[in-house]
């Protein structure tokens, strides 16, 4: 899949929850991952400060996010640090309606989108399965569009697959699916319904064993890819014979 | 005189710059940005800077996130 015309892998990692920066290499190692996500905070309330170093030494592309931000105004001045901070102007944007359900306030999210795309940057907005508010994106300039499968860290998966199809048939820039993934299969689903790439955080980070499941997650990945490609055969009401029905013994 | 830095009270002398604020709070200014009262102030302004009273001030990098 292809943003602002580069080629990236289809599975996006999420780094929060990840105990270790030596868990933090062996992840992006095993995941192989388009790209990783971090946020911004405050100095002091960081941990170890070296996840930066250790991302580039990696030579993974970092996709700063607005994580956490109730507000357009919030969200904007959240993405101008980011993009003063990590010398990038994308910005997976993230504004949501209450700390409680994390859901996308969309009304604001499109303020801030129309924002940032008028700053230059590459906006990659954290969005609901709504096709309108998708088109609506990309109408001031989205990149992509990333509709969640269910809330943030609910492991949930694909609540309703019908609206990340209509969003997919909606718009015509790369949809990656964003939150909700639990487990691999439904990480393979999101890609045979047609999304583009599938951003995992907390399946990974908090799995029991987020380095197999980093793995896991990039082989899904990829045959929910392959899958979509292939075209599945349509559903059928009543049963069909795949082995031939002459011949058999004994008729 | 008082600013608040990182939404905490803080304590400068008069005069001070953003410069030396942000050298006390991150040892290396790779991966640091600042915004003062709400707008970014790029690291090669940070010398030039000066605070004053009631100045608000946020100093932040790259933290794990999803």
């Amino acid at each position: 899949m292809q943003i602002a015309g580069e080629e990236l892998a289809p599975l996006w990692l999420g780094t929060g929850g990840l105990t270790s920066l030596e868990t933090v290499r062996r992840v992006v190692a095993a995941g192989a991952p388009g790209l990783v996500t971090v946020s911004l905070r405050r100095v002091s309330d960081t941990g170890d400060g070296s996840l930066l170093a250790t991302l580039s030494a990696l030579g993974v592309r970092v996709l700063p996010n607005t994580a956490g931000c109730l507000g357009a105004r919030e969200a904007v001045l959240t993405a101008e640090l980011a993009r003063e901070a990590l010398g990038t102007d994308w910005v997976k944007l993230e504004v949501i309606g209450d700390e409680h359900s994390l859901l996308p306030d969309v009304v604001e999210l499109l303020e801030a989108a129309e924002t940032l795309v008028g700053r230059g940057f590459t906006v990659l907005p954290y969005t609901t399965g709504d096709p309108v508010v998708a088109r609506r994106l990309v109408d001031v300039g989205c990149a992509a569009v990333m509709p969640l499968g269910s809330p943030i860290g609910s492991g949930r998966g694909i609540a309703d697959p019908h609206t990340i199809e209509t969003v997919r048939a909606a718009v015509d820039v790369p949809v990656v699916l964003d939150a909700g993934i639990g487990t691999p299969s439904e990480a393979a689903q999101a890609m045979e319904l047609g999304c583009d790439a599938v951003l995992v955080a907390t399946a990974v980070t908090r799995a029991e064993d987020p380095v197999v499941m980093a793995r896991a997650m990039r082989l899904a990945v990829e045959a929910g890819g392959l899958a979509r490609g292939a075209g599945r055969i349509p559903r059928r009401e009543s049963a069909r014979a795949s082995s031939p029905m002459r011949g058999r013994v004994g008729r | 005189m008082h600013l608040s830095v990182n939404g905490r009270p803080h304590e400068l002398p008069e005069g001070a710059v953003l410069n030396g604020l942000v050298a006390a709070l991150a040892a290396d200014p790779r991966g640091i940005a600042v915004a003062v009262n709400g707008s970014v102030v790029h690291a090669a302004d940070w010398p030039a800077t000066a605070l004053y009273e009631g100045d608000r001030v946020e100093v932040v990098t790259a933290h794990q996130g999803g």
